[in-house]
């Protein structure tokens, strides 16, 4: 169908120069350029806190990617139902102390429940 | 304090010693969560019908969950190569600002050691590294988190090939439960690590701009939704430091 897709080319190596090609480099050239661009950047706090506030607010975007557009099974519960479990997981994550367990162990009861419930 | 001045006299056990610490890193909470959420992985890359030596691969070479994730999206859809690249390359942007806020942690390490060992930046490495690296003498830091982050990638792309041959086949339930400890593993341990209010605040603004994001462009969402969430967050972090401080 499309042009050098995963399955394209029938060789035993395509699949591995195409994981390599399409992820590999893509994502470890941002950590090389990390490394090279630190060095450039001035050593002054806020530089760096401004790095640290992109940094989590895109992996925040990942995280909400995750939860409102996910790929396979989870798209089948309810979208609510994920907001939910996120919310009520992390709520319970800064109750107990900032436990990550805690949280983890209540965001999935709510998704499972809720995958039983409404499918 | 004390013990470790004595320590440094010895360079090489010392050497040992934190290589030993780092490792220890693989027993905590984080990292058995982050493996828990690679037999999930497992499971979404079979049900994609790539094979498990595949799999495997991709662990170890590009060593971010959700490019991993977006990968397998664009292979299960047949997007082309370079379709796949751009996705992967906008869903990993985000490792250049962690890396570079990294960086003063291992500064004095020589430029390649530091090239090779950027490859272990991830959300665990680093929020471990962030945490625990001060504690850490300079000249052991690339040991000890080089032993964690190297260890960490190792086990994970071994669990993969594990879990790959050993559920022959998840129930969509139990691939959808793994699938969603990413995102809450990530908001807490994230929160957790944040060290002024703007990392806090960018949680949110980035969450929050990312249904926005999605709905103008959904190919190029989380880099609109970062960085815009990561500036009002930076401001807004700023403002709120300002006002603590006056």
């Amino acid at each position: 169908m499309s042009p050098l897709g995963y399955h394209d080319i029938a060789a035993a190596w395509w699949p591995y120069a195409f994981i390599l090609l399409a992820g590999f480099l893509p994502t470890d050239v941002w950590r090389w350029l990390g490394v090279l661009f630190a060095g450039r950047v001035s050593e002054t706090s806020q530089a760096i806190a401004f790095a640290r506030a992109i940094a989590t607010s895109l992996v925040a975007a990942v995280i909400a990617r995750l939860v409102l557009v996910p790929d396979g099974p989870l798209a089948a519960v309810p979208t609510i139902a994920r907001i939910a479990a996120l919310a009520i997981g992390f709520a319970v994550y800064l109750l107990a102390g900032k436990r990550i367990i805690a949280g983890i162990l209540v965001a999935e009861a709510i998704l499972v429940g809720a995958a039983f419930a409404f499918t | 304090m004390s013990p470790n001045h004595a320590a440094d006299a010895d360079a090489s056990g010392d050497a040992r010693y934190w290589a030993l610490q780092g490792l220890k890193g693989l027993f905590s909470v984080p990292a058995l969560i982050l493996m828990t959420a690679h037999v999930g992985f497992a499971g979404l890359a079979r049900g994609a019908g790539i094979d498990w030596m595949e799999a495997t691969f991709m662990v170890a070479t590009i060593w971010a969950l959700p490019a991993n994730i977006v990968l397998i999206g664009a292979v299960t859809a047949g997007t082309s190569l370079a379709g796949t690249a751009l996705a992967v390359a906008l869903s990993s942007l985000r490792l250049m600002p962690m890396v570079v806020a990294l960086m003063p942690e291992l500064r004095g390490a020589r430029t390649r050691t530091l090239l090779f060992l950027s490859h272990f930046v991830a959300v665990t490495g680093w929020v471990f590294a962030m945490r625990t690296l001060h504690e850490v003498p300079r000249r052991h830091r690339t040991v000890y988190f080089g032993a964690f982050g190297g260890s960490l990638c190792l086990i994970n792309a071994v669990i993969v090939a594990i879990a790959f041959n050993l559920l022959s086949q998840l129930p969509a339930l139990a691939t959808g439960a793994l699938a969603f400890l990413t995102p809450v593993y990530f908001l807490c341990s994230l929160y957790g690590s944040a060290r002024e209010p703007s990392g806090r605040i960018g949680l949110f603004t980035g969450m929050a701009a990312l249904p926005v994001a999605n709905w103008l462009d959904p190919s190029s969402d989380i880099l609109v939704a970062g960085l815009a969430g990561g500036i009002i967050a930076y401001v807004a972090g700023r403002i709120v430091e300002t006002r603590v401080g006056a």
